[in-house]
């Protein structure tokens, strides 16, 4: 097996003579090749490579050439990591699957962190393959390796592979493993305490209860007052899984005191960090603890100094309060959390402003319809006029919620100001988002409402100078006239919508066209065939050809609601006269109409 | 660069938060919306920039107590009796313990002057006098200057701050903070300094929350940071492994966790000067902290912000020690950029400067796979590459040594040079490759004519290749087959 000499030399792969190796050849050739891509293309076939070798030349020497050859391109050497975690059948099966620990033990020592990453992934992968004594005989040992080695990287892939063979391994080799994991949480490198302290939650997962405490919990101690930022931030996403296992009597004495230390932490990504997983950390840490430990630090994060921090229990506001135990959780709401969400709602950062707006309709059905009325709707009309519109926004998807407390009317007042202001946002973003609300809003404000309120903007919607909002109105009218019927589209949407047929714009009268491709199915096949019909059957003489073929593609899509003798009398000849019109485009779709329509 | 900054006018500063909302325009009243404004589409960047008129700041004091009690005036020191002026030092330097908050331009006025006007002082008194710094001063001052640098940086207010592009945020607490940096560096450079009294408060903890300062956006702060740094590693011999190792730890960082750290150009000067001062041989360390950590910082995303001070490390070291060219000529074709022209071009440049200091034996041992590059680069459409390229050959020393390898460079080049001398849209890159052309022919003529003959021959031969003819019609069957029998 030599990769060198590769397809001049075809008997090196076929040995047996075989000329079907040939082309193995060439890609063992590849493995070598000078062009990265053909190397890649080579190691991304390596199990037809190892197929075709058969399980023990693929042990004893393709594995070893894999071994040898670890210094190429990054792209490579991921590709090289991520098949060889699917290599297990190849080498065949269980029995050799520690075959591939070494090139994988090489590839975790790697600089370039996704290399490293994916094969800590196949190692962990392939573990769950080795037999209990493999695992102590060849996967342990190289753990071990990793972890006392001399550059960060492999001590840093190390920490990944801690908890994978812990659980099956002796009790001898399980207090080394402790010892090994308790070295890298004190390693005097970063970034190695970084990937100890990220995967201490995974860690603890697996010890016995008795070693979580005697062991994880003073690590997790240091690490929380580690000296970089960075380190303490992960101690806190460990600090939930910690808390989950421990029995409740021995959270107040082993996890508390740091907790609370984190979240008064110097660093603001610290107490980021405690916000962001404050409702995992509360359902950890159970009721008792959350009422007297966690209401006062929720709070002091609502009121954090930098904007992050805020921002991010905001955007907890809900999930805490629902989370909390019921008895008493209206007043903890009522007298600690509501004052500071008051203040929230006139923060001077947009983000906290619009990360609250997101959660806050939510807490209507926990307060029920009284409180709502007297201390929530004055923040929700507050943030219906903030001067950010993703603020308002917020609120206005969120109706839903305020709506079954205490209905939308309370707010329809205010809702329409907003409303408006939005639909005619100059960003287009912000028009689609408040066009994709409107049924929504139809549907809770009602049609009288609707029709006294709001129709004229949905209308106007239909002229924007941004396709996709034009696009989104369209789609729009059809929602409506689902919700409402077709009785309403009639009398309402309809004439308008044919009216445009005779702008003097192309888009506008190609917009008429789109209205009737969404509606004709929920208006049904009268309104079709007697008030659009006539309209698109018009249109057809158009002197743009856009329309013309959007009149064929619209024939095609409203033939199926009409009746045969519309079909026959009235489609065909136009779509025959537009088979042979001078443009090729509006050929094509009018010939495509008549096929699908069986009309030829 | 700084005094200009420094002009900065404070009657501007606004918290980072209201400076967001800047970046998006007020909404103007609906009426006004023009339809070209409904169109918007993508505003250009240079658009939003200009709207974006005020100076940014941020502060990152975490609770800073509103200062309940006001400061009221020391007697100044200079007219204290000789007796007691240490005394009075002391109580300044507590006084300047007291943090403000300058996000709030209204509060406190009265007590943030006191205080400017202490620490003025205080930098005056350690400057000018003699026999100041006693031991029992060393605490005091170290306090002090704690107390009001280390901080934790606040978020950056610019998420995608861009800092060839963006004004970056500048510390708002600079009227104090400056003047505490500039007691720093007076204090570890007046004659009475001894670094074995200093040493106790001057540690491993100091230099570490001082590394993480060189974070900060604002440049008149990193600038003092680089100095002070580089003071501190110059007086304290103790410190050196560690201060080295810590940078390279912020190195790693950057380069394969955050890609973001804004002091790594100072960070570099500081170590360029520091490589200058390397013993030979070189420690296993050094060596490793070249290969391992300045090598791959050439794959980051901001290459350009340190891209200078980058390469200088980099030829420092060559200039050391000349066997590390081969890796290092070899570790930055490994990383050689492939979509990005411009750091192509920061990458050429590196190679000049590496080209200009090269032992003619190292250039032999790399000359093969570099011209293989410069070929390539040679031929690069985008015209900045091809040009920085082919400047090589303006460059006296390189034509030398392209000259006593012309046979194994030539052959390496040619193809590349006479399809370009052909093919290339732009007219500057083909009048330079002429003279390239004529440059080498004149090395060797004889080398060239056989080069071109055989080129043109080559050319001549009918377009379907033999070897990429022949090898598809084998091979493609069992493709077919192979990509059927793909195992489960």
């Amino acid at each position: 097996f030599h990769p060198a000499a590769g397809p001049s030399e075809p008997k090196m792969a076929g040995a047996d003579g075989d000329d079907s190796l040939y082309p193995i050849a060439v890609l063992i050739d590849e493995l070598r090749n000078e062009d990265v891509q053909l190397r890649l293309n080579s190691i991304k076939k390596l199990s037809t490579i190892a197929l075709a070798l058969g399980v023990e030349r693929t042990r004893t020497e393709l594995l070893p050439f894999l071994t040898d050859t670890i210094y190429d391109e990054d792209e490579v050497l991921l590709a090289l990591a991520e098949q060889l975690g699917n290599f297990t059948m190849l080498v065949g099966g269980p029995e050799y699957v520690h075959c591939l620990l070494p090139p994988l033990e090489s590839l975790a020592t790697v600089e370039e962190t996704v290399v490293r990453d994916k094969a800590v992934e196949s190692l962990r992968k392939i573990s769950q393959e080795h037999s209990p004594v493999d695992l102590e005989v060849h996967f342990e040992p190289l753990v071990k390796r990793l972890a006392s080695g001399d550059w960060f990287t492999s001590r840093t892939s190390a920490c990944g592979l801690f908890s994978v063979c812990y659980p099956r391994v002796s009790s001898t080799v399980k207090a080394e493993i402790r010892q090994h994991f308790r070295t890298l949480c004190s390693d005097d490198t970063p970034m190695v305490r970084r990937a100890a302290a990220s995967k201490l939650g995974e860690f603890a997962k697996v010890l016995e209860l008795d070693y979580v405490k005697s062991d994880i919990i003073p690590l997790f101690t240091a690490l929380a007052s580690d000296e970089q930022d960075s380190v303490r931030l992960l101690a806190v996403e460990a600090c939930v899984s910690i808390a989950t296992l421990l029995p409740q009597e021995d959270l107040e004495t082993l996890v508390m005191p740091t907790l609370r230390q984190a979240a008064e932490d110097k660093s603001w990504r610290v107490r980021y960090m405690v916000a962001d997983k404050f409702s995992e950390l509360q359902k950890a840490v159970g009721p008792e603890i959350t009422k007297n430990d966690l209401v006062p630090a929720f709070q002091n994060l609502l009121k954090d100094c930098e904007a992050e921090v805020r921002a991010a229990a905001a955007n907890k506001v809900k999930e805490f309060c629902e989370n909390l135990p019921e008895d008493g959780r209206e007043t903890i709401i009522m007298t600690h959390i509501l004052p500071c969400v008051k203040e929230l709602v006139s923060d001077t950062n947009q983000h906290v402003k619009s990360a609250l707006a997101s959660v806050i309709m939510g807490l209507s059905t926990i307060l029920g319809k009284d409180n709502t009325i007297e201390h929530l709707l004055p923040l929700f009309l507050a943030q219906l006029k903030d001067e950010c519109p993703e603020v308002r926004l917020n609120i206005i998807s969120n109706l839903d919620c305020v709506n079954e407390v205490i209905g939308i009317r309370q707010l329809s007042q205010s809702l329409l100001p907003a409303i408006v202001e939005l639909a005619e946002d100059a960003k287009w973003r912000v028009r689609l988002a408040i066009i994709e609300y409107m049924p929504l809003l139809a549907g809770q404000l009602g049609v009288e409402f609707f029709d006294e309120k709001l129709n004229s903007l949905c209308m106007a919607w239909l002229v924007d100078h941004v396709y996709a909002i034009r696009e989104a109105a369209t789609c729009n009218l059809m929602k409506l006239v689902e919700k409402f019927g077709a009785e309403w589209a009639q009398n309402t949407i309809v004439p308008k919508v044919l009216g445009m047929a005779n702008d003097p714009n192309y888009l506008h009268r190609m917009t008429t066209l789109f209205c009737i491709n969404a509606l004709s199915e929920a208006c049904g096949q009268e309104i079709t065939t007697k008030h659009m019909l006539p309209v698109v059957l018009k249109m057809s003489n158009d002197q743009v050809a856009n329309v013309r073929f959007n009149v064929a593609k619209c024939l095609q899509k409203i033939g199926p609601v009409l009746d045969n003798n519309a079909l026959q009398t009235e489609v065909k000849p136009v779509l025959e006269k537009l088979a042979a019109d001078q443009d090729m485009d509006v050929k094509y779709f009018a010939q495509e109409a008549i096929s699908v329509l069986a009309l030829a | 660069m700084i005094g200009q900054l420094c002009c900065l006018s404070v009657t501007h500063a606004v918290t980072s938060v209201e400076d967001a909302l800047q970046q998006v325009p007020p909404t103007p009243p609906m009426s006004a919306i023009s339809a070209s404004e409904k169109v918007d589409g993508f505003t250009r960047k240079s658009m939003r920039k200009a709207q974006k008129q005020k100076k940014s700041q941020g502060s990152s004091q975490f609770r800073t107590q509103s200062s309940l009690v006001e400061l009221s005036p020391l007697p100044q020191l200079k007219d204290a009796p000789s007796t007691e002026q240490q005394d009075l030092f002391t109580q300044k330097l507590q006084q300047c313990c007291m943090l403000f908050d300058f996000m709030d331009t209204v509060t406190d006025l009265k007590s943030k002057e006191i205080k400017r006007a202490a620490l003025n002082e205080l930098v005056d008194y350690v400057s000018t006098n003699r026999g100041v710094l006693t031991e029992a001063a060393y605490p005091e001052i170290i306090n002090m200057i704690s107390t009001n640098i280390f901080r934790t940086l606040p978020p950056s207010e610019n998420p995608d701050f861009d800092p060839e592009e963006d004004e970056p945020t500048l510390e708002a607490s600079w009227p104090h903070t400056q003047l505490v940096y500039e007691f720093l560096l007076r204090f570890l450079e007046n004659p009475d300094f001894q670094p074995s009294m200093a040493k106790r408060y001057i540690d491993q903890k100091f230099v570490l929350q001082l590394l993480e300062l060189f974070d900060s956006e604002d440049p008149r702060e990193r600038d003092f940071l680089k100095t002070i740094l580089h003071r501190i590693y110059g007086k304290f011999l103790g410190l050196r492994a560690f201060i080295r190792k810590q940078i390279n730890n912020n190195f790693l960082r950057f380069i394969y966790e955050t890609d973001h750290f804004n002091g790594v150009a100072e960070l570099l000067e500081i170590l360029g000067s520091i490589i200058n001062g390397f013993a030979l041989p070189l420690k296993a360390e050094h060596k490793q902290f070249l290969m391992k950590v300045l090598i791959p910082m050439h794959t980051a995303k901001s290459l350009a912000l340190f891209h200078a001070q980058l390469a200088y490390c980099i030829v420092q070291f060559l200039e050391k020690d000349p066997t590390l060219t081969e890796p290092v000529i070899r570790g930055l074709l490994k990383f050689w950029p492939k979509t990005c022209s411009q750091k192509e071009v920061m990458f050429l440049g590196e190679i000049e400067e590496i080209l200009d200091v090269i032992e003619p034996t190292q250039f032999k041992k790399v000359q093969e796979p570099l011209f293989k590059q410069i070929s390539k680069c040679v031929a690069n459409p985008h015209f900045q590459v091809a040009e920085r390229a082919l400047y090589f050959w303006n460059n006296e020393y390189i034509l030398s040594l392209i000259e006593e390898n012309i046979d194994k460079v030539l052959p390496i080049m040619f193809g590349s040079l006479y399809r370009i001398s052909k093919e290339h849209w732009n007219p500057t890159i083909v009048a330079l490759v002429y003279n390239v052309l004529k440059t080498l022919m004149e090395m060797n003529s004889v080398l060239f004519d056989e080069l071109t003959s055989s080129y043109k021959a080559e050319r001549q031969r009918p377009k379907a290749h033999q070897k990429l003819d022949i090898m598809p019609r084998v091979i493609k069957p069992f493709l077919k087959l192979w990509d059927s029998s793909e195992p489960q």
